[in-house]
């Protein structure tokens, strides 16, 4: 949910980019990270243990711990906490560890 | 290949600092940071700073942000800024190997200061893992940078400065938080941001910790207990909380990884935060133009991290070569001002940390 | 216990409060019980009435002859730790720091609450400045019943739907 008022920031209305989440339309807005546009959407789980399949969701925002991994347009291991939000991209649940770029 | 004077390996409080006096001096700089902003995380801090006028004391972080980015504007020419740019590996000739939108390219530089920063720690607990369960900075960051909420119901672990402020913020932003808990007998951070968050209604409760979030796919409560003298949690004592979110505001660590590649000296200094580079009083690791300053070299206020962050730029300045006006007394009086912010009951630690340090090295 | 809980107790409270004859006029009360490195209640003050002194880590001390109770302190204090106070007959006129949207507005009621958060009476607003000068940290004038003068300590947030 987006904080409209707050004593201290201001927030202004911006165009809104469009995405999508595991083939579903959503929609962020300018200035998003992937991470934060899910997160606006209320999509919590961004990615998956490798080996029990445990729902993993958000955790540094600096793009440290690899937590909010996800595959973006065929890419695996973008972590989207710092990520920017580009219109049209395809954004995944990764399974697995994920491959090299390119192969 | 391209070249730079001096590398400046992260672009917040500390790097910011560093460069000014680097430019000043007439260096030419490169600013790299793997964000797509400069600022560190004083872009999330809404809050007035304590300390003097000298570290504008009073402004509220994001404010201080602009001032510190608008020192460098004079320089243009001799200044490059690569934001959204992430240094993958240092080579012992000082070589950056760099990724930008999936491309790689390399920097040769003079002289790198390392100004990375640290990452907050987790806890463990069962089901920490679960989405919902936030570090209490990047529940900032989403509030404050990105004008989200994290949830609607919140409970705070930890009751250092990050706790306390990360709670009033969550509080601004219009979320309700349900409880503040701390392990230790006693409240961790200053006892002002406290006060603030408890006289609007926020249960701060001592010796008790979390037990366990409860949930699925995300965060539905939490348990809290309280624990006794030896940091056990007593059973009978849990208590259920109706949350959706869990900050954990436990601490930092340095992040040394990329400082390590180096090859300079690192030692565990608990008061410190963890692993940290040995250096001398110029802020010089033991690589020759190898610097390190702010968090990664010593967890502790952005406050202190500017002052430090200038101190560092003014020996790599002259290091490479660089005349500075005055540099002697302007060292001094930088050094009487982290003297100054250190000097009370919660400069302690640091202080104590910096002198098992200068022993070590 | 403050170190426990963050609430101050009435003792700690009443030694940083002036005398009843004092609070004839407004003063300033710093509830800053810990020593931090701070010094801007010191020198944001245009009448030298506070004194933190050459180490900035000493705890803020008032000379309340010289302290006027304007409150340029109290939206400069970064831990949001001075209130001013005055008593007017049977009325407590306060000048609290307040960091939340909305804004109240002058005339209105608002629940008041002591340092454990717990609303203890009602107040009212009688004058809101939140200017470039407060830098978003308004200075709200109200006032409650002279029997709440050691325990009024601000106002509750007032809710509103986004």
């Amino acid at each position: 949910m987006r904080i409209r008022k707050h004593p201290i920031l201001s927030f202004p209305e911006k165009d809104s980019v469009p995405f999508y989440y595991n083939g579903k339309k959503l929609y962020g807005i300018e200035g998003d990270t992937i991470a934060s546009a899910l997160h606006a959407n209320g999509v919590k789980k961004l990615s998956e243990s490798i080996n029990l399949k445990r729902p993993r969701g958000f955790y540094c925002a600096i793009g440290n711990c690899a937590s909010c991994d996800m595959e973006v347009d065929g890419k695996t291991n973008v972590r989207t906490c710092i990520t920017p939000l580009k219109a049209g991209m395809e954004v995944k649940t990764q399974r697995g560890k994920g491959r090299l770029h390119g192969n | 290949m391209v070249t730079s004077e001096c590398v400046i390996v992260g672009g917040g409080p500390a790097g910011l600092s560093a460069a000014k006096e680097l430019l000043e001096a007439g260096a030419r700089v490169t600013i790299i940071d793997r964000n797509e902003r400069l600022g560190g995380q004083l872009i999330k801090q809404t809050h007035m700073f304590f300390g003097s006028e000298k570290q504008y004391a009073s402004h509220r972080g994001i404010d201080i942000l602009e001032y510190l980015v608008n020192d460098l504007a004079p320089y243009g020419d001799r200044l490059e800024i690569r934001t959204g740019t992430t240094v993958a590996a240092i080579y012992q000739d000082k070589v950056l190997g760099c990724l930008k939108d999936e491309k790689y390219f390399k920097i040769k530089a003079e002289s790198v200061i390392i100004a990375t920063g640290a990452s907050e720690k987790a806890l463990p607990f069962e089901n920490n893992d679960l989405p919902g369960v936030y570090a209490a900075g990047a529940v900032q960051t989403l509030m404050n940078e990105y004008g989200i909420k994290p949830g609607q119901k919140v409970l705070m672990v930890g009751s250092g400065n990050i706790g306390l402020i990360v709670g009033y913020q969550l509080l601004q932003a219009g979320i309700e938080v349900k409880a503040l808990v701390e392990a230790a007998d006693r409240i961790g951070g200053y006892l002002v941001h406290a006060s603030k968050i408890r006289r609007l209604g926020v249960p701060v409760l001592p010796k008790t910790s979390i037990k366990r979030a409860i949930g699925e796919d995300a965060v539905e409560a939490a348990e809290i207990w309280s624990l006794d003298e030896n940091w056990q949690g007593i059973p009978g004592t849990e208590k259920k909380l109706d949350v959706d979110t869990i900050c954990i505001a436990v601490g930092l660590s340095p992040l040394t990884e990329l400082l390590q590649q180096t090859g300079v000296r690192v030692e565990y200094v608990r008061e410190l935060g963890g692993n940290v580079p040995l250096l001398d009083e110029g802020y010089r690791t033991t690589v020759d133009k190898v610097y390190a300053c702010g968090d990664v070299a010593n967890i502790e206020e952005a406050s202190s991290a500017m002052v430090e962050g200038r101190i560092t730029g003014i020996h790599a300045a002259r290091d490479l070569g660089h005349e500075v006006e005055n540099a002697g007394f302007r060292i001094k009086a930088l050094q009487h001002e982290l003297y100054d912010l250190r000097g009370g009951p919660p400069g302690e630690k640091v202080r104590q940390g910096i002198k098992k340090r200068e022993v070590l090295a | 216990m403050i170190e426990q809980d963050g609430i101050a107790s009435e003792n700690m409270v009443k030694a940083e409060f002036p005398t009843q004859e004092e609070l004839e006029r407004p003063k300033a009360v710093i509830e800053c019980y810990k020593r931090i490195p701070c010094n801007p209640c010191e020198t944001s003050c245009p009448f030298d009435a506070i004194t933190v002194g050459e180490d900035i880590n000493d705890r803020p001390v008032i000379d309340f002859d010289k302290c006027t109770g304007c409150g340029i302190c109290v939206f400069n204090c970064p831990g949001l730790a001075i209130t001013v106070f005055q008593i007017n007959d049977d009325e407590v006129l306060m000048k609290i720091p307040y960091e939340f949207h909305p804004l109240p507005e002058e005339g209105d009621d608002v629940h008041v609450v002591n340092r454990a958060g717990e609303r203890i009476t009602k107040g009212r607003v009688h004058k809101v400045q939140a200017g470039r000068r407060q830098n978003k940290t308004a200075l709200i004038h109200l006032s409650v019943p002279a029997d709440y003068l050691y325990d009024a300590i601000t106002i509750e947030v007032i809710p509103f739907e986004e």
